[in-house]
């Protein structure tokens, strides 16, 4: 049965022999540690760096992940990208980059890609904080949209990897909106926000 | 790569048999509406008519009890939808009583359409299950209220095979008056389903699930039963499902099911052993799993199994590239993020439900397919569990 794989090529390779995996025991010889997720939610994701202190150089990415195909390959992607590369530099890469270096993924699976650079980033901050560097430090912590639900801008971003594409939608997976309703328009704003920066629709 | 391939997968779909092939090629040529009164819509008529019979006394129904469908979703969503009629022409004596009870564990066309009646001020109670999948009857005695005019719960489920005591439930409905439905498209053909034994008011099956084609259904309306048609139109079907017969499906309906009936008895427990064999085997080489479903009320080929610190789509695609076909109950493989339903209603933890896989064994499955499956699979969850941020080895 020589049918098509769901997923790219790219992502095929990097499922099956997935690059830069840590095997347990030595935690301790990385300089930076970033998780993100959550068995409960269904994927988790460890990502550990090595810094050259003079360059600021990720001299080694290594990671550890509970989750599906895309996320496998789209952390291993990831470890491979972000070797050699300034940690300023690697602070940028977005879920978009992976996808491209990834030669994309179906919709949605895109949400099991986000996950590693942001781990990645986690572990840089980690790096930054442990090396007295609190100022490198622009991770944001989430905005609250909507005040009566608590509904913050990264549950807007998840609800939309989710497939969320009308407020309608929105609606049903985050309750936003559902109390005073005045947080409408800024939702609106915000997920388009994410549909722009996930899919550039 | 091996290119061996064994499919595992047979509560999603069967593959045709070859009876069945055989009497589809030969429908092909039957081209006769079977409402027509010329000799080639008889012919069509008589062959659909044979059919009829033929699953009717596969279940203990009289042909007349019989109406085909489009697909086991079809024959739920239309007995579902007795609640709705509000007709006062109507035979359908449930206006007034128009409340449901079901249960957490059905397949999505039960659920969704109980949904929809409960937006619809209809008043819904879904039953949960325990940590085996069976609901407690006790629970059902107190949900049938005299607002309650049908009850629909599956014979068998189709994610952890537990199957559940129809029997006791269909009498539970009728002493509170209600009407009985039961989903058996997972039942029906794998174990012997009796509709007067039960005495089930209405009951669902379909084709693919036995070697049948897609697209074709039956549902059982007890005689006497209400009904309404949840397809208007013509006259078809004694005027209880309008649209041209699938007559090809239908002939190829009732091969699957003669078949069933020659081979079902001496096939169960050939199966069961190799379900047992897989079972045994997979506790045997990969240590913390967890198995689903009810360790004796369950199908004989259902097998649900839960690996620690394993992804399910991770393992149905690893297993996919070693030619293993299997389904998951990981979130992640259905492109959401809600794990499967139907484990997370017996209550065991999130984790499990995300990494866990169906196996699900057919008439065409061998012992060889167990071995190769008990070869290919410990080696994959190490592979996965090595990656893991949550499994570290005891
Ligand atoms: S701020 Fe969201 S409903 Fe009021």
């Amino acid at each position: 049965m020589a049918t098509k794989w769901t997923y790219s090529d790219k992502v095929k390779d990097h499922f099956m022999n997935p690059r830069n995996v840590l095997r347990e025991g030595n935690e301790e010889d990385f300089h930076g540690i970033g998780k993100t997720g959550n068995v409960k939610c269904g994927d988790e994701m460890m990502v550990f760096i090595k810094v050259d202190p003079a360059t600021l150089t990720i001299t080694d990415c290594k990671w550890q992940t509970y989750g599906c195909a895309s996320a496998i390959a789209s952390t291993s992607m990831l470890s491979e990208m972000v070797l050699g590369m300034k940690l300023d530099e690697a602070y940028k890469i977005t879920a978009k980059d992976i996808l491209n270096a990834l030669g994309g993924l179906p919709d949605n699976k895109v949400h099991c890609s986000v996950l590693g650079d942001k781990a990645l980033r986690v572990a840089i901050d980690d790096y930054y904080r442990k090396n007295g560097m609190e100022d490198r430090i622009t991770t944001q912590t989430a905005k609250i949209v909507c005040e009566c639900m608590q509904v913050t801008d990264e549950d807007i971003e998840h609800a939309v990897l989710e497939g969320a594409r009308s407020f309608q939608e929105l609606q049903d997976m985050t309750k936003i909106g559902t109390g005073c309703g005045e947080c409408q328009e800024q939702a609106m704003a915000t997920m388009s926000g994410y549909i722009q920066k996930h899919f550039g629709l | 790569m091996d290119t061996r391939t064994v499919y595992f997968d047979n509560n999603a779909t069967t593959p045709l048999h070859p009876e069945v092939k055989k009497t589809i090629i030969k429908g092909l040529e039957i081209f006769g509406n079977p409402s027509s009164m010329h000799q080639f819509g008889r012919e069509a008529r008589e062959l659909v008519e044979e059919s009829r019979a033929t699953v009717a006394s596969f279940i203990g129904a009289a042909p007349e009890e019989i109406l085909f469908v489009g697909s086991g979703s079809e024959a739920n969503n239309t007995v579902l939808s007795l609640l709705r009629c509000e007709s006062t022409s109507c035979a359908c004596p449930l206006s007034g009583k128009n409340g449901l009870v079901t249960t957490a564990i059905e397949h999505p066309c039960v659920l969704n359409t109980a949904r929809d009646l409960g937006r619809h001020n209809h008043a819904v109670t879904f039953l949960g299950v325990d940590k085996h999948g069976r609901i407690d009857l006790d629970d059902l005695r107190r949900a049938v209220t005299d607002k309650i005019g049908l009850v629909s719960v599956m014979l068998a489920n189709n994610e952890i095979g537990t199957l559940q005591d129809i029997k006791e439930v269909a009498r539970i409905a009728h002493e509170a008056g209600a009407l009985f439905h039961t989903d058996a498209v997972q039942a029906v053909g794998k174990i012997p389903v009796d509709v007067k034994d039960l005495d089930v008011d209405f009951l669902s099956l379909s084709g693919h699930k036995i070697y049948g084609p897609k697209g074709i259904g039956a549902l059982y309306v007890k005689k006497g039963a209400p009904y309404c048609p949840f397809i208007l139109g013509g006259h078809q079907e004694s005027g209880r499902r309008a649209g041209t017969e699938n007559s090809l499906g239908i002939f190829a309906l009732g091969k699957a099911v003669a078949m069933r009936a020659l081979e079902m008895t001496d096939e169960e427990p050939r199966i069961r052993a190799m379900r047992d064999a897989l079972k045994a085997g997979i506790a045997a080489s990969i240590p913390d799993v967890l198995f689903m479903g009810h360790p004796e009320h369950c199908l004989p080929g259902t097998l649900n199994v839960s690996f620690a610190g394993a992804e399910g789509e991770a393992i149905l695609l690893y297993l996919d590239l070693a030619g293993i076909a299997v389904s998951t109950g990981s979130a992640c493989a259905s492109g959401s993020l809600d794990p499967s339903h139907v484990i997370m209603a017996t209550g065991v933890p999130v984790e499990n439900a995300h990494g866990s896989i169906r196996i699900s064994l057919g008439r065409e499955n061998t012992m060889d397919d167990v071995t190769y499956m008990l070869e290919q699979l410990p080696p994959i969850i190490n592979r996965i569990r090595d990656m893991s941020t949550v499994y570290r080895r005891r």
